[in-house]
């Protein structure tokens, strides 16, 4: 569609990313920071899609729809992993938050509690 | 006229894009996971809309299906498993309470600063992506240009199965990996069977799970000339698969793990076997023969189908199935 403003979902996707970091940092669940990390990824769908639709020709660029087609099949299953991996750390110290404190030292003793559990 | 709708798109565009980011914001940040969960989903949906208004419907079927559907299930149960884990008696000390983890943990100047370095990094990528050339043509005329040798007609297929089909392959296996990697880290509990108990929605599953497997392969077999193809089409079988496994009508085929390994590996096989055989035939690693294009694509898109679909089924177990006692 030669009428679509391309800009404005350009600018879209580097906030979609900006968002997606700043929820992966500040958050402290697990489950909040694997979507973090989507919304950074679909952020990064966005602006390669547009640039595919932005395209001088008639039709969009197959070249870009290919590769994000592969990016969303492969984030699902790298979600897939990290939320067994995550399910094993809550298994190993009965927490989902990895909120360390200020110097780092609770997850420490939790995961020595763990151990001797 | 023509300036109506060309007024009306440009406000669908605003619309659309401040959903998706508000959403997107709300999902990580609201302090109820669960709402989260679901307005992630509801994310995923915007997307596939956006994808469709970009011009993408492969992209956005495979969006509507996997981005939104199967990741957002996925998130779901794990949810589930934690907070009943949390419930089945976790020690009061552990400060992980998942229902309700309202801002805990950053301290406020940390929020800030990372804050003030998340929007110097929108506004770095912002002006980056602001100042691409409108002029570029991309690969688009390139690949269009080479299309009537592929053997397909849909240029998506024609990129992801010919033109970059090395890419794919490698792509096959690491949804490989990841599912070995989920098999090795746990087992999967059975899913709940309480669905059996609700009659109707036994018979509606009844009546959905042959249509969804149909509409795979129909996806599988229009994806050589319209949107579609073996990834669409492995999402649509993911879904039926967690749908079976949700309403407990697919525990003896759980049981049979030495064809449920045959099933995962197959699409990494098959297309591993086509491009030897086409290096043998043609002299190029996944080079197709002339004029065959076409047969191989479909032959390999088959077996990926499969593939795809039972893993990312698969990885909605959360683990290897149970082994029968």
């Amino acid at each position: 569609m030669p009428d679509t403003d391309h800009r404005l979902y350009l600018v879209a996707g580097a906030a979609l990313f900006a968002i997606g970091f700043y929820s992966l940092v500040v958050q402290t669940h697990l489950l909040r920071r694997i979507m973090a990390l989507n919304v950074m990824g679909s952020g990064v769908f966005l602006v390669f899609l547009t640039l595919a639709d932005r395209t001088t020709g008639s039709v969009a660029d197959p070249v870009p729809h290919a590769m994000v087609l592969t990016g969303i099949v492969v984030a699902v299953c790298a979600t897939g992993l990290a939320l067994a991996l995550a399910d094993r750390v809550q298994a190993a110290t009965n927490k989902v938050d990895v909120d360390d404190g200020p110097d780092g030292s609770q997850d420490a003793t939790d995961a020595k509690e763990a151990r001797r559990g | 006229m023509d300036r109506e709708i060309a007024m009306m798109s440009h406000v669908f565009d605003w619309i659309l894009v401040l959903l998706v980011l508000a959403l997107a914001w709300r999902s990580l940040n609201d302090c109820d996971l669960f709402r989260g969960v679901i307005q992630f989903i509801a994310l995923g949906l915007l997307l596939a809309v956006a994808w469709l208004r970009l011009r993408a419907p492969d992209v956005a079927l495979a969006e509507a299906a996997v981005g939104s559907g199967l990741t957002g299930a996925l998130i779901l149960s794990a949810l589930v498993r934690m907070r009943q884990r949390e419930r089945r008696g976790v020690p009061a000390s552990a400060s992980s309470d998942t229902s309700r983890t309202l801002q805990s943990g950053t301290s406020n100047r940390s929020r800030v600063l990372i804050g003030a370095l998340s929007l110097a990094l929108l506004t770095a990528l912002g002006w980056a992506v602001f100042r691409f050339s409108a002029q570029s043509s991309g690969l688009a005329v390139e690949s269009l240009a080479k299309l009537p040798e592929s053997g397909v007609t849909n240029p998506v297929t024609a990129v992801l199965l010919n033109f970059r089909a090395y890419d794919t392959l490698l792509e096959i296996g690491v949804l490989l990996l990841a599912i070995v990697g989920v098999w090795a880290l746990r087992r999967g509990e059975r899913p709940g069977d309480d669905l059996r108990e609700r009659p109707l929605l036994m018979s509606l599953l009844r009546l959905l799970l042959p249509v969804l497997v149909l509409a795979a392969g129909y996806l599988l077999w229009i994806g050589a000339s319209a949107p579609g193809g073996a990834f669409q089409g492995g999402a649509l079988l993911a879904g039926a698969l967690v749908l079976g496994l949700l309403a407990g009508l697919a525990g003896r085929f759980l049981r049979r793990e030495r064809l449920l390994r045959t099933g995962l590996t197959l699409g990494v096989l098959v297309f591993a076997a086509a491009g030897l055989l086409a290096l043998w035939r043609t002299g190029g690693l996944l080079q197709y023969p002339a004029g065959q294009g076409g047969a191989w694509i479909l032959v390999i898109e088959a077996a990926a189908l499969i593939s795809i679909g039972l893993t990312l089924g698969l990885l909605y177990l959360g683990g290897r199935p149970e082994e029968e006692k």
